[in-house]
């Protein structure tokens, strides 16, 4: 089978949860036909919708006159996407580890520790507004317990 | 089986209410709020519910349902209920691994073994 042309777009969505649908299923179709495997979309599914919804809640605050956003490249090896918003930022570091103690039980805090768990690259600019997150076909998950959030 | 809401099927079994998510996908917060109210519709029905959610037609879900999981916990056991959950697709197994959430709920194969569990504890 002749090699998929790499794909690479960049995009500023409304900053709203909705948003994402058709770019979601364009990334999505962009990892099948490079040869993607299941868990390999399923993992940069996850990452996508937790990364973009922060973007929304955390980042912009659901203010709807703010946007985010969007650039990806998908290629025979891996895919890149970057994610900003246009809120102050925040540090990572300082988000509790939802696998802790009373955070076990908290009904939020969790998308940035699944982010990590399934993207093998996964950083922040140095305003904490961006989010750029990597994941290489064929590569597995890392183990679960292995996943940092900052 | 009667359908109370769209995106859940609800079906009686010995003493278990078993309440299957219909969507192939649970994404957005709307979906999330749809099902917490149509699921907590159930759990105020009776106290001491034996309920289980049934994540057989489930595919994808984000991290927003393992919160709306928590919240239904906390008010069925505040309820004097029970809770389990079965036919989870291996994938969301994985996300319920990474999260530790496999330390919170009881999970089971299927709708049957997840129904025993209930008399199995008397």
């Amino acid at each position: 089978m002749a090699a998929e042309t790499p794909v690479r777009c960049s995009l500023v969505v409304k900053s709203e949860p909705s948003a994402l649908g058709r770019p979601c299923r364009q990334i999505l179709a962009a990892l099948d036909a490079q040869g993607f495997s299941q868990d390999d979309i399923f993992a940069v599914h996850l990452a996508l919708e937790e990364a973009f919804l922060n973007a929304v809640k955390h980042g912009n605050r659901m203010d709807p006159t703010k946007k985010v956003t969007l650039e990806y490249a998908v290629d025979q090896e891996k895919v890149e996407i970057n994610i900003t918003d246009e809120g102050a930022g925040f540090d990572p570091r300082t988000i509790p580890d939802p696998r802790v103690g009373a955070n076990l039980y908290r009904p939020e805090g969790r998308g940035l520790l699944l982010i990590a768990a399934y993207m093998h690259t996964v950083g922040y600019n140095a305003q904490g507004n961006g989010l750029r997150m990597i994941r290489y076909k064929g590569r597995p998950t890392p183990e679960a317990g292995k996943a940092s959030i900052g | 089986m009667a359908a109370i809401q769209p995106r859940i099927s609800v079906e009686y079994k010995d003493e278990a209410t078993i309440v299957a998510f219909t969507d192939e996908k649970i994404l957005e917060e709307t979906d999330v709020r749809d099902l917490r109210e149509a699921v907590e519709s159930v759990v105020e029905q009776a106290s001491g519910i034996h309920l289980v959610l049934d994540f057989r037609h489930v595919k994808f879900l984000s991290s927003a349902v393992l919160g709306l999981l928590i919240r239904i916990s906390k008010r069925v056991y505040e309820r004097e209920g029970e809770l389990r959950l079965c036919n989870i697709h291996p994938g969301i197994h994985e996300v319920f691994k990474i999260t530790r959430l496999t330390n919170v709920f009881e999970i089971y194969e299927d709708v049957d073994s997840a129904t025993r569990s209930f008399s199995e504890q008397r």
